[in-house]
């Protein structure tokens, strides 16, 4: 894995401006304050947080790259591994297990034939065990990406899943 | 009818934008705190309401605010917490989501009153939805004169930012939160030096929590003594209560400080009772890190007299027969719940959420996990019990921020008052591990 | 003792008075005592800034906070960052509860530790064996599998073993303040939190090696040396050279007249003293290359000295022991309406009201 020279990962000009308007945010000389908005960024584009994406950010902010190490592995939303087009994260906290969540996430794995942490061979789903996703009265919940789903139920997930398979 | 200081607009159709709220008399509270207030005046009317902070810790916010330093030169700035992760807890992402402009309008409150210029507001990064909605109306504010350079003529400049966080409960401790917001990994700081000296970029910092903040506009608006009139005692106010569990109606309630515990969990205004043929069995009152009670001390203290929910009543008892308020994470446990394993999954909870900065909890948290999870899966030992304290024990009180106890008490607690259930589990273990097994020997169902 | 200078602070630990200078840590009023007070410290290591405050070693009850507010502090702090007031009073050895806390952090330390000590380099000379043989117990209550990490390797010169590990983040400070850029770091969280460099890189500049130095434990040790011999067969002799890059001031370690391994030299409470380039430290090692100072100042209590562990060895004076006697803990009035598990009386929870219905 060679990480000199070039990027290899570069921002698309609509993500750069922003990059720019994020780093503008901090006072002069806190640019390291960016880095979390700016990981999440990359992985909207690149889909995971890639070791050349991460030295790539570093070189934007001007930090060393094991300073950007350091915290994406931190974070439980920077996926560290290339993960397939839609990540579920399902909450595995008590809340939701009172209301059937371990039930309906045995079925979301039967129904996809992964355990959490694998990915669907057609590169489709990624299976991701989160903690709270602070939506405990609405539980069992998962999401993907951006979106919640809430009340969830075996039938629920399988129309989802039918849905996001289209 | 119940006084609702945060949610009585929340249900007004497009109260998200800027027009709608406005029309509902919002922002009108910046209107008076920059035209008509000094920022101690503020200060003093936050410290009169004695609003005590709701994101856990329950400390006087208008105290924490008088002991920010105010050293010349030095920009000084506030933080919102809006970081909730404490299962159990949903009601900042339910305030933010529908009512983003009170948040802002508390922010602005907040900043004059402080002296800060440049305020953040920093979101857990799952809840990035809730982000783009909190950025969408402070557009909106600052297009309409509320945010940005000499806000509404008074000379006074403020800047909002949202920060997002990566996925981290431990960045709800304020400390560790602004090393997130500094760019670092969310591991809380040794104090002293508390935020209110060297906060973010070692800078005066006030970290409040989302309802908190909110507070402030029905404050300026009302007065300090007006809110202080609602709720019981020390205990000003409304709270808002997340809960959950199995309850007939699970979701966010304002309620004023001190309805009976009782009258929360059976009344139709509220979670309207135990799901229909179903007992009370437990509670844990103030999100996954408070001590959970058995349904009869739930509802009763000690000495026979009704429980409240208010921060002295929870608390009553200390940790031999009370609880804490905490940040009204209010999870309702019935009959066919397994204290065992919810015990173990709280406990993998703050196993998976320690920084692992100091070795009481980086090692103590797996540790009783790993022994949860025996005793659950048909291994426990009859030693292990007594061993489970202990190490709880032993983390308590000897971390360097309050996630150690966050993770002690909840197996603590469990043990105290469901020890016969822990017992059953190792002495039964074939039966307990059946699926959906649960003890049903002798205990206080409601 | 000198006289009572007003600017100084008085401070009384497990019994006896020290006066120390504004803004002195507890834990450094208590070296100024002695080694007999001085709490352990496993991650606080006085020349890097930062450091301290992580493995709790070194918790201490403040029994007192100062003449002018005797209030007890509600937690035990940790010595190494609380700074002394005057009149403060502390009670370290003389805590019981001070002593089951430190019990306590041991245990936790050794939780995930291999324990390999008759295989490791830094048997001897390990902050944690000494730490372990003061506050440790011969038997474990832990029953499950000790955590393991993958190898990394950070080039020719040093040795990773990331199961010995305790997370002092000694080394990581040291990168920080001692070379011109740091490579590696702490990665991962909570109890997968590791020492690494996340792509394998060779951690490569002129200062590397003081991370070695620097670390409590065996999980950064010299390969130059590695399994050449036990350090207390070696004889440390302190040495210099006139070196470019760094003060040249060294000590060297003897197996009969070869130099198997040169160190920086530390003082009394293992911290080093001046740090040292990579050029002294590897490459190095013929005596012919060093101006010889003599030996090595070593305490007995040192296992380097006394081929053992003697708990004999560091004895209090009769006026420590005495002063240790006649201190009485000042009773804990501790707010009983705290939530706290200390405070659980013994029986536990029997028949309460019931509102059984």
């Amino acid at each position: 894995m060679t990480t000199e020279s070039k990027p290899t990962i570069q921002f698309t000009p609509e993500r750069l401006a922003k990059v720019q308007e994020i780093i503008a945010r901090y006072p002069e000389g806190k640019q390291k304050s960016a880095l979390l908005p700016l990981l999440h960024l990359l992985q909207e584009q690149e889909g995971w947080t890639s070791p050349e994406g991460m030295d790539y950010v570093a070189s934007l902010l001007n930090i060393e790259p094991i300073e950007v190490y350091e915290v994406a592995s931190f974070y439980t939303m920077y996926h560290l591994q290339p993960v397939g087009k839609h990540v579920i994260e399902y909450c595995r906290t008590g809340p939701c297990c009172l209301m059937g969540g371990e039930e309906v996430y045995a079925h979301l794995k039967q129904r996809l034939g992964i355990d959490t942490g694998q990915t669907t061979v057609d590169g489709q789903f990624t299976l991701k065990e989160v903690e709270c996703l602070a939506a405990c009265g609405m539980g069992p919940v998962f999401q993907i990406r951006e979106k919640y789903y809430m009340h969830l139920t075996n039938e629920r997930v399988d129309e989802i899943i039918d849905e996001l398979s289209k | 009818m119940a006084t609702k200081i945060l949610t009585e607009h929340i249900n007004v159709p497009g109260i998200e934008t800027f027009d709608v709220y406005r029309k509902q008399g919002g922002y009108t509270a910046v209107e008076k705190a920059l035209k008509t207030m000094t920022p101690e005046a503020v200060v003093e009317e936050v410290k009169k309401a004695g609003v005590r902070g709701r994101g856990g810790a329950g400390f006087p916010m208008g105290m924490k605010w008088s002991f920010l330093a105010k050293p010349e030169g030095v920009p000084r700035y506030l933080v919102c917490n809006a970081d909730e992760s404490e299962p159990g807890t949903f009601k900042d992402h339910y305030l933010m989501k529908n009512i983003p402009h009170l948040l802002i309008e508390g922010m602005i409150i907040s900043s004059f009153a402080l002296g800060a210029n440049k305020s953040f507001i920093y979101v857990r990064g799952e809840l990035m939805y809730v982000i783009h909605i909190l950025e969408k109306a402070i557009a909106e504010a600052k297009a309409k004169g509320f945010l940005g350079k000499n806000i509404l003529g008074s000379g006074y400049d403020l800047e909002l930012v949202v920060q997002p966080g990566g996925g981290a409960y431990i960045c709800g401790e304020e400390t560790a939160l602004l090393e997130s917001l500094e760019g670092k990994r969310g591991n809380p700081r040794n104090k002293p030096p508390f935020p209110a000296v060297k906060g973010l970029y070692q800078s005066p910092t006030v970290v409040n929590n989302v309802e908190s903040i909110a507070t402030t506009a029905w404050i300026v608006n009302n007065g300090g003594d007006a809110y202080a009139g609602i709720g019981i005692g020390r205990s000003t106010g409304t709270k808002l209560i997340s809960a959950s569990g199995h309850i007939n109606k699970p979701g966010v309630y304002e309620i004023e400080l001190g309805v009976p515990v009782e009258d929360f969990i059976y009344a139709d205004e509220w979670c309207g009772g135990i799901r229909p043929g179903h007992k009370f069995k437990a509670l844990v009152a103030g999100g996954s890190s408070v001590p959970i009670l058995p349904a009869n001390l739930a509802l009763t203290l000690a000495n026979g007299e009704k429980r409240l929910m208010s921060y002295e009543s929870l608390s009553d008892g200390g940790f031999a027969t009370g609880t804490m308020l905490g940040s009204g994470g209010f999870i309702v446990f019935d009959e066919t719940s397994c204290i065992v394993r919810n015990t173990w999954n709280f406990s993998r909870f703050y196993h998976h959420e320690s920084c692992g900065q100091c070795s009481p909890c980086r090692e103590g948290t797996g540790w009783m996990e790993k022994v949860l999870h025996r005793i659950e899966h048909g291994h426990g030992h009859q030693h292990d019990i007594d061993l489970l304290v202990d190490v709880a024990r032993k983390i308590e009180g000897n971390t360097i921020c309050p996630l150690g106890d966050a993770a002690a008490w909840p197996v603590a607690s469990a043990i105290r008052h469901f020890r016969d259930e822990f017992m059953w589990h190792i002495t039964n273990p074939q039966e307990a591990t059946q699926p959906g097994a649960v003890y049903r020997g002798e205990m206080a169902l409601v | 003792m000198e006289e009572t200078k007003p600017q100084l602070l008085r401070v009384t630990i497990d019994g006896i008075q020290v006066e120390v200078e504004p803004g002195t840590t507890i834990l450094q009023a208590a070296r100024k005592i002695g080694p007999e007070v001085a709490p352990p410290a496993m991650c606080y290591y006085q020349p890097l800034k930062g450091s301290g405050g992580k493995c709790r070693a070194c918790l201490v009850r403040v029994a007192a906070g100062s003449e002018k507010d005797p209030r007890p502090m509600p937690k035990l702090v940790a010595s190494c960052l609380t700074p002394v007031q005057d009149g403060m009073i502390v009670e370290n050895k003389t805590n019981p509860q001070v002593i089951d806390a430190r019990n306590g952090v041991v245990e936790f330390l050794l939780l995930n530790h291999p324990l390999d000590c008759p295989v490791c380099d830094q048997a001897g000379e390990c902050d944690l064996q000494n730490f372990a043989f003061d506050h440790g117990k011969a038997t474990t209550r832990y029953e499950e599998d000790r955590r393991t990490f993958e190898k990394n390797d950070l080039g020719p010169y040093i040795q990773l073993h990331m199961t010995r590990c305790i997370l002092c983040y000694r080394c990581v400070y040291t990168a920080d303040q001692i070379t011109n850029k740091r490579v590696h770091g702490v990665l991962n969280r909570g109890d997968a939190s590791e020492i690494s460099t996340y792509i394998e890189k060779a951690i490569d500049n002129d200062f590397s090696g003081n991370v070695i130095d620097v670390c409590p434990v065996g999980a950064l040790t010299d390969k130059t040396y590695r399994f050449k011999n036990r350090v207390w067969f070696t004889k440390p002799v302190d040495a210099h050279r006139d070196c470019p890059t760094c003060s040249g001031k060294v000590t060297l370690w003897y197996r009969g007249d070869e130099v198997i391994r040169v160190t920086a030299r530390k003082n009394e409470w293992s911290e080093v003293t001046e740090f040292i380039c990579n050029t002294c430290r590897f490459e190095t090692k013929k005596t012919s290359d060093w101006t010889i100072e003599g030996p090595t100042k070593v305490s007995r209590a040192s296992v380097i000295s006394a081929n053992k562990y003697r708990a004999d060895a560091i004895k209090p004076s009769f006026g420590q022991r005495l002063a240790a006697a006649e201190y009485k803990p000042i009773h804990d009035e501790r707010d009983t309406t705290q939530l706290s598990i200390q405070q659980l009386p013994p029986e536990r929870f029997a028949k309460l009201p019931s509102a059984e219905s």
